[in-house]
């Protein structure tokens, strides 16, 4: 069995994957309540770690994107459509009668083609809209130093923050539910702590 | 293994220090820059040591001052004769002309040409109000000689001066101290200064020799008493400012920086800056600092404090600060740091009601009711009051510029059938929000000219409202000296004032906390216009809707397929 073992992923890549997991979690607790959605910390105390948190953030990033562009693992996200529905057939009906993922995961191919897409959705898509009206947001004060008071209004600039916000949550509850969908329901969790895929054992 | 674990553990530790130092804050305190130490801040004379401190001359020796002096205009003529144009300096200010040329509504207003909420206008009424005028030379309790036919022996230099607290200025007599034994009227001691049923005669000599810069007595003499009695206008001006804690006052904390009035309201030949006629704030233009070119005496917290006044050192304190700082375009540094007003234990006079003005008591004098607290809620000469202390401010959004009613002018009631006195301006675009105490009266107007009235209010005639009670006569006779027509047909109208609040800046632990205004319901729950994190009325119900929808669904979906997969798990383990 242990001859099946594949390394899948790499030290600094778990770092990144867990603080980032982290990080992101308390960005959402602490951002619905700078939203106003609940009451729990203390909106000051939610506004100092939300940014705290969003600067960690920004440097966990800045590593990682460096990583992924030196190991030439950025290619992982490269989208692909073929098998996407045979992913699609997994798991909205093969899963429930025990069929094995039509996807075998390699350490040059680490993420299902659904997974490659939902992975690029939150990095095209979910992570700019965030960094990109988080940032604005922290700036606020520096808007008309460089003349954008003109064009944008905070008002506009939190609703997208939120909408993001939004999309995250989204995301956030279904990547941690599809974790449970490998051949044990803790086997990918394990294996994002450990780096090593076991094999699926054939029962 | 082993090693691939510790290194493991390595890795988080190191992560984990990373995060942590970030978060590595003992304590949360965010500075206030000043533009300098408190230490080197060169205040003016102690209240009791002669005017020039660090000028050699000491005015106790001065020939000019021995006296004796049997009348105040003598006591001018001898500060004239060196201060060659101090009185001409005077007399083109406020202080003496009671009229300031507004020039962003190119309105001349002042004392005398608008009206207030309280004792509604001096005219036809100067030999009283003439008490806090800095000018003598009417001492006829029935006659006004108008200030611009006096001259400048007869400005007033030592109500300003005075370090003796002895000095004061008598009713009746056109604003002249007693020089004679004076009788106190009934009920009026307060402003005659005494709980003595009479005055004694001042030494004016004594109290010329002692000369000073103005302190905080002085001005208070007259300010904080507006309206008629201690806290009764301002509610950020009363008696408790002579002394203050740091509670009541960070900067005339006794005690601490002890600043004296024109620390703030810096004065070049005579002229006070900052008033409520010539608001110096101007939150288009940004700060205006001291010292600058144009209006370099400007009386606002940011001359001091700059527009970006919060400092921090330590990551956490930088943090809060930058994001305190973000709140200076929008707010007034008064709105957050003077959370309430009247807190020195004087309570303000929030509402004011004429029309109740009139009962008498039994046995003929007017009749005075107090509450429990003992507040005089009635006043037979006045009408009815209602009182506040801590009060929390109303907030508006304030552009600096306010429209006042000039004397004469139609009313126009607002939907509520309020007229305003004065009209503050101001949009989120021009603006700050700014904490203001609103003192609300009902007033009487001519039903036909529609103008409020000026009405002789105090006097010793029998056209006075405090000696007949008739409001006809009062009417008419101020009318008349007003230049002003009347119907003949009065009633009352429901009147409101804006008094921007600035003083009272209590200790920064006090200021508004955050979520006083970042929540639904908050300090600024009426405030429209500018986006507030956690006010859901700010929120876009769309977004929340759509956002809320496809969270709820995801769950739901999540739930369902993780149902399904556990019965088909428990179905084929149980086959
Ligand atoms: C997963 C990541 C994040 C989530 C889920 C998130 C969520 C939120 C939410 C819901 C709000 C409240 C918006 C409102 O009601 O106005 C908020 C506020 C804010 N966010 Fe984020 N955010 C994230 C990342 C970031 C990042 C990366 C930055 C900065 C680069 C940032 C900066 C801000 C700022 C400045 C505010 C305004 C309150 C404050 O000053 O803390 N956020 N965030």
């Amino acid at each position: 069995m242990s001859a099946d073992r594949i390394y899948l992923y790499k030290r600094y890549e778990r770092f990144w994957h867990w603080s980032q997991a982290v990080l992101v979690i308390f960005m959402l607790f602490t951002g619905f309540e700078v939203h106003g959605t609940y009451h729990l910390l203390g909106f000051k105390t939610a506004v100092v770690y939300h940014t705290l948190t969003a600067w960690t953030l920004l440097t966990l990033w800045a590593f990682t994107i460096f990583w992924q562009f030196t190991t030439g693992e950025w290619t992982q996200y490269i989208p692909t459509i073929k098998k996407v529905d045979a992913m699609i057939r997994y798991y909205s009906i093969d899963i429930f009668k025990h069929a094995p993922s039509p996807y075998k995961k390699t350490s040059a191919k680490k993420h299902n083609p659904l997974q490659r897409l939902a992975y690029l959705a939150v990095l095209a898509m979910i992570s700019p809209l965030i960094w990109g009206s988080g940032l604005l947001y922290l700036f606020f004060s520096s808007w008309s130093d460089f003349g954008l008071d003109k064009y944008l209004s905070l008002e506009g600039v939190a609703m997208l923050h939120t909408a993001g916000a939004y999309m995250m949550l989204v995301f956030v509850i279904a990547h941690v539910y599809l974790t449970t969908t490998g051949h044990t329901p803790l086997a990918h969790i394990k294996t994002m702590i450990t780096g090593w895929e076991d094999a699926e054992d054939e029962h | 293994m082993a090693k691939e674990g510790l290194s493991r553990v390595r890795g988080w530790v190191l992560f984990a220090i990373l995060f942590l130092s970030n978060c590595a804050f003992a304590t949360e305190t965010v500075v206030l820059d000043t533009i300098a130490p408190p230490g080197s801040i060169s205040l003016p004379a102690k209240a009791n040591a002669p005017v020039g401190q660090r000028t050699p001359q000491d005015h106790s020796n001065f020939k000019q001052l021995q006296g004796p002096f049997t009348a105040p205009e003598q006591v001018t003529k001898a500060c004239l004769s060196c201060h060659t144009d101090a009185g001409k300096q005077v007399m083109s200010t406020l202080h003496w002309t009671w009229k300031a040329w507004n020039p962003k509504t190119k309105q001349m207003i002042g004392k005398s040409q608008v009206y207030n909420t309280f004792c509604v206008s001096p005219v036809s009424n100067e030999q009283f109000c003439t008490v806090c005028h800095v000018g003598y030379g009417s001492t006829d309790p029935e006659k006004f000689i108008p200030f611009e036919q006096r001259t400048e022996n007869q400005v007033d230099c030592l109500v300003c001066h005075d370090t003796t607290r002895d000095y004061r200025k008598m009713p009746f007599l056109g604003g002249n101290p007693a020089m004679e034994k004076i009788a106190v009227k009934p009920g009026c001691n307060e402003v005659y200064g005494t709980d003595k049923p009479y005055v004694l005669p001042l030494d004016l000599s004594k109290i010329a020799r002692k000369v000073s810069a103005p302190s905080r007595a002085n001005c208070g003499g007259c300010h904080f008493y507006g309206g008629g009695g201690d806290g009764v206008k301002h509610g950020d001006l009363d008696s408790s400012l002579l002394n203050p804690t740091h509670e009541l006052d960070v900067h005339m904390d006794a005690k601490g920086l002890n600043f004296p009035c024109q620390q703030c309201h810096q004065t070049s030949n005579h002229k006070v800056s900052g008033s409520h006629y010539n608001i110096d704030a101007n939150p288009k233009e940004g700060a205006i600092m001291s010292g600058s070119g144009h209006n370099g005496n400007a009386a606002t917290c940011q001359s001091c404090h700059s527009q970006t006044p919060h400092h921090g050192n330590k990551l956490i304190e930088k943090q809060i600060a930058d994001t305190l700082n973000t709140h200076t375009r929008a707010i007034a540094c008064e709105t957050c740091h003077i959370p309430e007003f009247a807190r020195g234990g004087k309570p303000t006079k929030m509402d004011w009601n004429y029309a109740t003005a009139g009962k008498l008591a039994p046995n003929g004098s007017p009749l005075v009711i107090e509450d429990e607290k003992g507040r005089n809620t009635y006043w037979g000469v006045k009408g009815s009051f209602l009182w506040g202390d801590n009060v929390v401010p109303e907030y508006r959004w304030f552009n600096g510029t306010e429209r006042w009613m000039h004397i004469g002018d139609k009313i126009q009631p607002d939907k509520n059938g309020v007229v305003s006195i004065n009209d503050i301006e101001g949009t989120p675009q021009d603006g700050k929000i700014w904490p203001f105490k609103i003192s609300r009266n009902n007033q009487p107007y001519d039903t036909e000219n529609k103008v409020l009235t000026v009405f002789h209010s105090f006097g010793f005639d029998p056209e006075s409202f405090t000696m007949a009670y008739d409001w006809q006569r009062a009417i008419t006779a101020g009318m008349k000296v007003a230049n002003l027509p009347y119907s003949g047909h009065y009633d009352f109208v429901r009147t409101q004032m804006y008094w921007p609040i600035a003083h009272m800046v209590a200790p920064k632990t006090k200021a508004l906390a955050c979520a006083q205004c970042h929540v639904d319901n908050g300090r600024l729950a009426a405030i429209d216009g500018v986006y507030m994190p956690s006010r859901s009325k700010d929120h876009q119900s769309w977004i929340e809707r759509i956002g809320m929808l496809a969270v709820v669904l995801t769950l739901a979906g999540v739930l369902i397929h993780g149902l399904i997969r556990i019965v088909v798990w428990l179905r084929r383990k149980s086959n």
